[in-house]
């Protein structure tokens, strides 16, 4: 396929590279700095032509005209759209924004429908949803669904003295009583999909696929925490904390928002009446405890600073046995990161490249099955899919005994008409299903590539 | 420094040139020769040393530039002295630095020789050494980034160390199709001129290896009065295909395309036509009354033998039709200055290349106004695109390096205390693989005249010349080494 990418900032790099990984792509990116331009065509197998993307000339010099999909993620709102504006009118192509600014929140479903804009992105309110979410179910390290809303990908940590420590993967259903599927486990810096004499330990990341109700009932069984949070503390008053500050008041969760910046302070105070604005820094131990960080159930650092994000984070460790989330924009050390500890942590230019992804991957292929949905679980070391099953899919009306796999593949879940079928060998898969895929191998666009 | 994938991607080198030699190892068996397994016998050794080489897989597949310019110096030099033992082996070349010259000569599209009667060599030598003109002429690294599943954004890093000119871009995002692309051109364009030979009359030995030599802008031939003997027809499909080669190979691509308008757009292929038409005229001009005055030269002839010499000397192709050694000095100096500037960059051609010399004139013009009009601000384009600072650096460091270079390396030539002319003008040929040159190493000598060092000295200009300098100057470097 072919793509342009207008723009190299953290998201149309971070989406440069995924996108080249796949390998099959022809990008093209655009950019008005000549450095960063140079960098990126130096890392990664891609064009780079220097220019602004509402300039016709610049994108006629990228090859719009043969285009399949431009995204344009420049830092500006109104850049991107006038760049998929004259994009739509030099070519038929889809085209994906990213729009950001809350003030424009309501006119997008305008833009989208006069623009023939084939998807807007905002990678603020995507994370925002993304934190929203994990609050309300503040076990979870990262939760993802599946099949319209029925299905979850949940992991958690396994805590000290659980029971599911030393257990092995094939007994937890006869032991337990529950119907769920361990569909990986991360340990240290190792990821595996297990198999069933796989054993778990204490410590270890375990990402299970189940139905909403299935995994109540498991969390329930192992000792976790299923109702969520009563009220959450969230230090820096940007976008995202606007967007989740309006997902969580609605949710009835009480929000309190601490940020540095007075006249912010009273732009928050008209957009969000019902939430409790603190005008201080959030990095003064004092005011956190004045404000009550030790009865806080939840604490989220969406500083524009990652390094204040992090050290916001370890310190409300040691005073709140609550949830702790943790943005991280621009740093890059994951392994680093992961070693400190820290409950979990939200990469806003990682779930919005993903966003895409998932797009560009459902674009791309139509002819047997095409992607639904799509993960990264396991650290981004494993992708989980969800497939329509089309009449002509190569896996349509077999057993899935009868299947041969390649290796690091699982099939979690058959969603049939909303019914949730673990499968076994002798289930067969049918037209119409919808089908979960976990697997280590990344890149895949059809049902027909887990065959050997 | 990656040692690993440096060895890796040179094992793929030798052992492609092992895959090459099979080519005149057919060649041989056709015109059932002497010693018929030589080229089987130096291809299999090749293959025997490269693949093992191979299949040690790097764990580290990084890349970044100092490893892409060590890589495409060392397989260079590695390509021309594994490609030297054929003339070695069997003898027709008896002394190693000789054979080296030869096939560095062959292998960097110079075309100058060391031997003075080409005619006994064996055909599936002449061979061998015409088909090293067309390796060369595109590159052994380009070849194997086509071929190589090597992927991602580290190969441009050996494209970018191979191929000619001051900014090697992309035609297509993926380095693989752009080095795909290349080739295709590169083999459409040389099936059209075989074609177009033997049409002329030509056997299929003889249009293949002129081919192979207008191609890759080589220069060798398998006469010794190089193309003068052959019909006024097939010199001027040869006068046409050597400028055809000597053009950007982006231009063909935008034709291809259909984008005329960015095809014609290419300052630097209209300064090279515009120059071409140039020399053409004024030599025609300064060699008619004395041709004329010798017997029957026609204004055709006169026109012929003018434009195949400038199309020769400005691809740095070096193919004669006449002994231009005995023309009046200034048509000399045309082909000399002709010689320097070489031809478009991103073509087969070598020397300074034409949009250098055009950016460097338009510096001089721009210097001179911001002296006239100290406040004044003042850009230099090429395409109508305002140059960057580093650009117009990286150009003024490669014509310095260029200068100095020469000058080093005709210090020490002249140690074989041979004339003026001669000395500066084998150093000049060489290192911007043209092949003849002037005086003792003109069209009807050859550099068999030189000592051991100075042949091993021209040889590396040649290297130098054709991997444009920064390559062989940063795998000598001990910086480069450095832990």
């Amino acid at each position: 396929m072919k793509i342009i990418i207008v723009g190299l900032g953290k998201v149309g790099q971070k989406l440069t590279e995924r996108l080249s990984q796949e390998g099959e792509h022809d990008i093209t990116v655009i950019d008005t700095r000549r450095a960063i331009l140079h960098d990126v065509v130096n890392s990664y197998d891609v064009m780079g032509v220097v220019g602004s993307g509402a300039s016709i000339e610049t994108l006629q010099e990228a090859g719009v005209d043969h285009t399949d999909i431009l995204i344009a993620v420049t830092g500006s709102d109104e850049l991107n759209l006038l760049t998929c504006l004259i994009a739509r009118k030099l070519n038929v192509c889809n085209t994906i924004a990213r729009v950001r600014n809350p003030e424009y929140k309501k006119e997008v479903q305008l833009f989208q429908e006069d623009l023939g804009l084939a998807m807007i992105i905002n990678p603020e309110f995507t994370a925002a949803r993304e934190i929203a979410r994990l609050l309300r179910f503040p076990s979870a390290v990262q939760i993802d669904t599946f099949a319209k809303g029925r299905v979850e990908i949940l992991k958690f940590r396994i805590p000290s003295g659980s029971p599911l420590c030393d257990l092995k993967v094939v007994d937890i259903a006869q032991k337990l009583g529950c119907d769920i599927l361990v569909c990986g486990v991360e340990r240290g810096e190792e990821a595996f999909i297990p198999g069933g004499d796989f054993t778990l330990r204490e410590g270890d990341y375990v990402s299970i696929v189940a139905t909403i109700r299935d995994v109540t009932h498991f969390i329930k069984k192992i000792g976790l925490k299923t109702n969520k949070v009563k009220n959450t503390m969230i230090v820096g008053g940007g976008k995202t904390a606007v967007y989740l500050a309006n997902l969580l008041l609605k949710a009835g969760i009480d929000v309190t928002i601490i940020e540095q910046n007075p006249d912010r302070c009273e732009e928050l105070c008209e957009m969000l009446p019902k939430a409790t604005i603190i005008n201080g820094d959030g990095t003064e131990n004092r005011l956190l405890l004045e404000e009550g960080i030790e009865s806080a159930e939840s604490f989220v650092a969406l500083t524009n600073i990652d390094e204040e994000n992090v050290m916001l984070s370890l310190y409300a460790k040691t005073q709140t046995k609550g949830k702790i989330v943790t943005k991280i924009n621009r740093i890059a050390y994951d392994e680093v990161i992961s070693s400190l500890g820290l409950d979990t942590i939200i990469y806003p230019k990682d779930i919005t490249a993903e966003y895409i992804l998932r797009f560009v991957r459902a674009k791309n292929n139509s002819i047997g099955s095409n992607i639904e949905t799509m993960h990264d679980i396991l650290d981004g070391k494993a992708e989980a899919l969800e497939f329509n099953i089309l009449k002509n899919a190569p896996i349509a009306n077999r057993t899935i005994e009868s299947l041969s796999l390649k290796p690091g593949i699982l099939i979690a879940l058959i969603n049939r008409d909303g019914n949730i079928i673990t499968p076994r060998g002798k289930d067969t898969i049918l037209p119409g299903d919808t089908v979960i895929v976990v697997t280590t191998n990344k890149g895949y666009n059809d049902i027909g590539d887990i065959l050997k | 420094m990656n040692y690993r994938m440096i060895s890796h991607v040179l094992g793929w080198v030798i052992g492609l040139e092992g895959v090459f030699m099979m080519l005149p190892f057919i060649c041989a068996l056709c015109y059932r020769e002497e010693n018929p397994f030589l080229f089987l016998f130096c291809g299999l050794l090749c293959i025997v040393v490269g693949l093992p080489l191979c299949l040690l897989k790097p764990k580290q597949k990084s890349m970044f530039a100092k490893e892409g310019f060590v890589i495409v110096a060392l397989s260079w030099i590695l390509l021309s002295i594994f490609g030297a033992l054929p003339f070695f082996i069997s003898r027709c070349i008896p002394s190693f630095v000789d054979a080296l010259f030869e096939t560095a000569s062959g292998f960097t599209t110079t075309g100058a020789s060391i031997l003075s009667d080409v005619e006994v060599l064996p055909k599936s030598l002449l061979f061998w050494r015409s088909f090293t003109h067309w390796i060369g002429g595109m590159g052994v690294i380009v070849f194997l980034v086509a071929l190589l599943p090597l992927s991602g954004g580290d190969n441009m890093h050996l494209i970018r160390a191979e191929s000619p000119g001051h900014s090697v871009g992309k035609l297509v995002p993926h380095v693989k199709s752009t080095a795909k692309i290349l080739y295709t051109i590169y083999l459409g364009l040389t099936l059209l001129q075989v074609t177009l030979m033997l049409l002329g009359g030509l056997d299929l030995f003889t249009a293949l290896t002129l081919t192979f030599g207008t191609a890759g802008t080589g220069g060798f031939s398998v006469l010794n009065s190089s193309i003068a003997t052959y019909s006024p027809y097939i010199q001027w499909v040869i006068t046409i295909f050597m400028l055809i080669f000597g053009v950007d190979f982006a231009f063909y691509y935008f034709i291809i395309q259909r984008r005329f308008k960015n095809a014609f757009h290419l300052e630097e292929v209209r300064g090279y036509l515009g120059i071409v038409v140039t020399a053409i005229l004024l030599i025609s001009l300064n060699i008619y009354p004395v041709l004329s005055a010798l017997g029957t030269t026609t204004v055709a002839d006169t026109i012929r033998y003018s434009a195949f010499q400038v199309a020769s000397i400005i691809t740095t192709t070096g193919y004669a039709t006449t002994d231009f050694n005995l023309w009046p000095q200034f048509a000399k100096m045309i082909l000399v200055i002709l010689m320097f500037m070489g031809a478009c960059a991103g073509s087969t051609g070598g020397g300074i290349k034409v949009s250098r010399v055009m950016v460097l004139i338009k510096s001089i013009v721009k210097e001179v106004k911001v002296l006239v009009h100290p406040k004044s601000m003042v850009k230099v384009k090429l395409n109508g695109r305002p140059l960057e600072h580093e650009t117009l650096r990286g150009i003024n460091v490669f014509c310095a390096s260029y200068i100095f270079i020469f000058a080093v390396i005709l210090l020490i030539v002249s140690l074989d205390n041979l004339d003026f002319t001669t000395n500066f003008t084998a150093v000049v040929a060489t290192l911007s693989n043209v092949g003849p040159g002037l005086g003792a190493v003109g069209p009807t000598g050859n550099f068999s005249c030189f000592s051991a060092l100075s042949k091993l000295m021209l040889a590396m200009a040649m290297i130098i010349g054709r991997l444009e300098i920064f390559p062989v100057l940063v795998l000598l470097s001990p910086k480069t080494w450095n832990r």
